[in-house]
């Protein structure tokens, strides 16, 4: 079993003893929470990709129409309808604007909506779910009571009725997505939170004197960091897709402003004589969607306590 | 005893503490029933039994994480649900917790120089300048060097886990400290390194313990006097020597005989006391004796009352109606 | 002398990790015979519960596989059995009680149907057959009211009768030999008692030899024939349990016989706990696994891996203190002095 014999020598036979000093030092080197899921999120390539992916999507909507010749709702009646060319990469619609300007255009709104109200959602949901799961009590049975009654309502028909309230356009679009949207995090909130509390060391954290804001703020909430980040990230294509979803049954943004659910629209209406101009949203729709959930996976792995060290 | 107990000084009184949760209607988990002990300065008192048995109840409810059903808790003479502000806070330096499971005991996302001088930082006892060096001393005296400091809790073994939330209790130089199982989860040569530890810190720093545990071998080894726990009730209460000298209480006596010695004649010409059937479940107990069920010795006497906690001999309690 | 059923040789077995590789059994021998209950004792990361998974192939493979070695049972080669194959072994030749009844048993059957499963894609039983074995069993596992309790879910018994179920399913196939993996650890002392009295009962019913896992040495001192003592993923004592407690040779088996608190231990004496931490596996060190922990340690420990040093028939120890050049000492002694370089 030895590969190199030891000469055995009878000088090798003296006692020495014990050599803790090895024992207590760690090898390995310290990562930051941080650094460990960035280390992850990198090893991940799915998720990697989705970033990349989604990163040049947002340069390109910041970037694109400011350096195309085209304004978005330039009309050109000499051109209109046509599939992709040299002169219009993404083909023009049935008014002859160009598409790719539109798309970025509309990407900028989309994007914008879906990260609004996706932060929203998790600002209030968090908050809201942090008290209830510290606290519980009345609180929490009342905002329990009142997620119920919203979960119980299509969310369509409440979006439905709060633009009627409040009229179309981008903000009361937002605020629709937000009362509807709010809940999920809420709950699952509200579910880390009450598991944490009983952990020993927030026991530890309460036996020691500290007052309730510097727990929460000091052992609770950094806990639950990677998952509030993680629902983030999966809140955002489900935010996408519901304002494409609206847009495109009349709801949401109104033309001649873009988004992409408004490019789906007229599109489909043109569906039979220029395809390209449903298939260039849609592409761009399922791609964000898809590539935010391969990130969200990847993220959840990356923030997941449980498979440090493990691989 | 070599040790400086002095009876004089009690620092916890404990009276009728009862904790009871209600689970659902009708039905109540009588965790802690009718709890009666003091705690002298000084000394290490053993609490053990089985689970169900109240034990870990009883020690969170002195420390304030739960709020008792009934009973007073007093703290060298007050009662410690009746602290104004800085009572209060003078209560949470003086009596500090060392926690069961070293893997969740410590904020995973903080480093231990940070969990350690957390609570430094909070009484006072250091400032943003000079806690580095306080951490240090601390970390030393429990065999961890300057290097972990900066280290996160999920880089170290459980032994290790263990020392720093030691640490983290020495820190803010408390009189009291709960330890609450706190070498079950250890390895058994990592368990003989905490127990000495906890044992010199004890006559150098002058410290009370309230051991709790379930392994009777090491209560015994280092309590002074053990309280024996079932099922939420006292059944016995003695001077450690004592207790296992001369268990009277049947419980008692089963449990001593249950344990497996490491040493193969012994163990195998022992004669066990057997003892048929589960541990019963706290909810909802019978007004009675609550070892009837199981005690080769019950009668119909102990069918009917709860037996109370009398002084058998000079500083030996049992609540047993056959003795 | 009974004879071996299972034999095992030079078993290696290492797992791919992110890290590396670790190897978490490194040359490890044994024999189980006929009735006998042969204890396995050593604390976590010593290998003990990855030797005992791999008799039955219960490692994931991969990331795990075997470096080398082999084990026999009844003269078949396991680590090179197909998945197929095991099966027929699993349950039925060789059964397995895991440590934590809580989490071993599924919440959603009932115990009676977590017993039939036992038997499921093996031919010749008739259902009745199977539901009266599986009573028979339970009622010889202590558990009374069978009939009620077969129709029960885990949620509804104890944790020792949870224990005991465990010990059914194990039994029903007949297997000549348990593997009992720290069957006990999560028990309170005097459920363990009726527990550890059950197994030894079995023994000598069913004559079905056990291997028992675990790291309480009375545990081992009260069940056991022979005894097995795991450090850093290889054997550092075997022998007859008589030999290992009194005429202990291996100084980490002495440090765990010094380091626990007995009844009679007093309280003026010091507990001689062993100072440091297992070795880590990633790079495990060239010498003696136990040599940085061992006050005995000598410059040839820290050199090269001790050979097996067979003391009487049934005692070996792995230690270089056995060697002719080694100086005489007496390893039960119970002082902590650093030996000075």
């Amino acid at each position: 079993m030895s590969e190199n014999r030891v000469e055995i020598t009878k000088d090798k036979f003296r006692i020495v003893g014990k050599n803790l000093e090895k024992m207590e030092s760690i090898t390995r080197p310290s990562l930051t929470f941080w650094q460990e899921a960035w280390r992850r999120i990198r090893g991940n390539r799915a998720a990697f990709i989705s970033l990349i992916l989604l990163i040049v999507y947002g340069l390109l909507a910041i970037f694109a129409p400011m350096f195309s010749k085209y304004g978005f709702d330039q009309q050109d009646a000499y051109a209109m309808s046509q599939s992709f060319s040299a002169a219009h990469w993404m083909g023009t619609d049935s008014l002859g604007r160009d598409l790719w300007v539109r798309v970025w255009m509309g990407a900028r709104v989309s994007l914008t909506i879906g990260l609004l109200a996706a932060v929203l959602n998790t600002v209030i949901g968090t908050v809201l779910g942090g008290f209830c799961g510290y606290y519980g009590g009345k609180l929490d049975m009342i905002v329990m009571r009142i997620i119920d009654v919203i979960y119980g309502i299509p969310s369509l028909i409440v979006c439905i009725l709060v633009m009627v309230v409040l009229g179309s356009g981008v903000q009361s679009l937002i605020i629709a997505m937000v009362i509807v949207g709010w809940t999920g995090t809420c709950r699952f909130t509200r579910g880390e939170v009450y598991r944490l509390k009983e952990q020993e060391f927030v026991l530890a954290a309460r036996v020691m004197g500290e007052p309730v804001f510097t727990i929460i703020m000091r052992e609770i909430v950094p806990n639950i960091m990677g998952l509030l980040i993680t629902n983030l990230a999966m809140a955002i294509p489900s935010a996408i897709f519901q304002e494409a979803f609206l847009s495109y049954i009349g709801l949401g943004i109104s033309p001649p402003q873009a988004s992409w659910g408004v490019l789906a629209k007229e599109g489909t209406r043109m569906l039979k004589v220029a395809p390209h101009m449903l298939y260039v949203p849609a592409f761009f729709i399922c791609t964000t969607v898809l590539a935010l959930n391969q990130l969200g996976n990847g993220l959840r792995d990356a923030f997941d306590p449980r498979l440090r060290g493990t691989e | 005893m070599s040790k400086n107990v002095n009876k004089n000084e009690p620092l916890f009184q404990v009276e009728d503490l009862c904790q009871y949760f209600h689970i659902a209607k009708g039905k109540t988990l009588k965790a802690v029933d009718h709890v009666n002990f003091t705690i002298y300065k000084g000394e290490t008192l053993g609490l053990v039994g089985e689970s169900g048995c109240g034990k870990s109840t009883t020690g969170r409810c002195l420390v304030k994480l739960y709020k008792p059903a009934s009973g007073k808790i007093s703290y060298k003479g007050k009662d410690i649900f009746s602290y104004n502000k800085e009572e209060e806070k003078a209560f949470r330096k003086n009596v500090q917790m060392i926690f069961q499971n070293p893997h969740s005991s410590l904020n995973p996302r903080m480093t231990v120089k940070d969990i350690v001088g957390a609570g430094m930082k909070l009484h006072g006892l250091a400032t943003d300048k000079d806690v580095d060096a306080k951490v240090e001393a601390i970390l030393k005296r429990v065999g961890l060097n300057r290097d972990h400091m900066s280290r996160f809790p999920h880089e170290f073994s459980g032994g290790q886990k263990q020392r720093i939330g030691i640490a983290r209790a020495l820190a803010v130089e408390p009189e009291f400290i709960i330890c609450d199982e706190p070498i079950s989860a250890l390895d058994v040569s990592i368990q003989a390194q905490v127990l000495n530890m906890l044992k010199e810190l004890q006559e150098e720093l002058g410290l009370t313990y309230l051991f709790i545990a379930h392994d009777l071998s090491v209560v015994k080894y280092i309590s002074d006097r053990v309280i024996v726990m079932y099922l939420g009730t006292m059944v016995e209460f003695a001077d450690a020597e004592e207790l296992y000298d001369n268990p009277l209480h049947p419980y008692t006596q089963v449990l001593l005989s249950s344990i497996p010695v490491a040493d193969p004649k012994l163990v195998r010409e022992k004669q066990r006391i057997m003892v048929k059937g589960e541990i019963p479940s706290p909810i909802n107990p019978p007004d009675c004796c609550r070892f009837v069920e199981r005690c080769p010795y019950a009668t119909e006497a102990c069918r009917k009352k709860l037996p109370p906690l009398r002084e058998i001999k000079p500083g030996h309690f049992v609540a047993c109606h056959m003795v | 002398m009974a004879k071996n059923i299972l034999e095992i040789k030079n078993l290696e077995f290492s797992f791919h990790t992110y890290g590396g590789v670790v190897k978490s059994v490194r040359d490890v021998s044994f024999n189980v015979r006929e009735g006998e209950i042969l204890g396995i004792v050593g604390e976590s990361g010593c290998g003990k519960s990855v030797t005992s998974q791999c008799i039955l192939r219960l490692n994931p493979e991969p990331p795990g596989f075997f470096e080398g070695g082999s084990i026999k049972y009844k003269g078949e080669e396991i680590t090179t059995k197909s998945d197929r194959e095991m099966r027929k072994i699993r349950g039925v030749e060789i059964g397995f009680i895991f440590q934590d009844p809580m989490t071993s048993l599924n919440p959603t059957m009932t115990i009676g149907k977590q017993i039939e499963e036992i038997f499921v894609g093996r031919g010749g039983i008739s259902k009745k057959e199977i539901k009266e074995r599986a009573l028979e069993i339970l009622k010889l596992v202590g558990i009374n009211e069978p009939e009620r309790r077969y129709k029960q879910y885990p949620h509804e018994l104890s944790g020792g009768m949870k224990q005991r179920v465990m010990i059914a399913i194990a039994l029903v196939g007949k297997p000549s030999i348990i593997i009992a993996d720290e069957p006990t650890t999560s028990l309170d002392v005097t459920i363990e008692a009726q527990i550890l009295d059950l197994l030894k009962e079995l023994r000598e019913k069913m004559n079905t030899s056990i291997i028992l896992i675990t790291h309480d040495l009375g545990v081992i001192a009260k069940m056991c024939d022979r005894v097995l003592v795991m450090y850093g993923g290889k054997v550092a004592e075997k022998g007859t349990v008589e030999e290992i407690f009194y005429e202990t040779a291996h100084p980490y088996t002495a440090g765990l016989i010094k380091s626990i608190a007995t009844l009679d231990t007093s309280k003026d004496q010091k507990l001689v706990p062993i100072d440091g931490t297992p070795p880590d596996l990633f790079a495990p060190p060239k010498g003696c696994p136990f040599a940085a922990r061992c006050e005995f340690a000598m410059e040839i420990c820290y050199e090269a891996q001790p050979e097996n040093y067979q003391l009487t028939k049934e005692h070996m120890c792995a230690c270089w203190l056995q060697h002719e050049y080694a100086p005489k000492v007496d390893i039960m002694r119970r002082e902590t002095k650093e030996v000075q370089q």
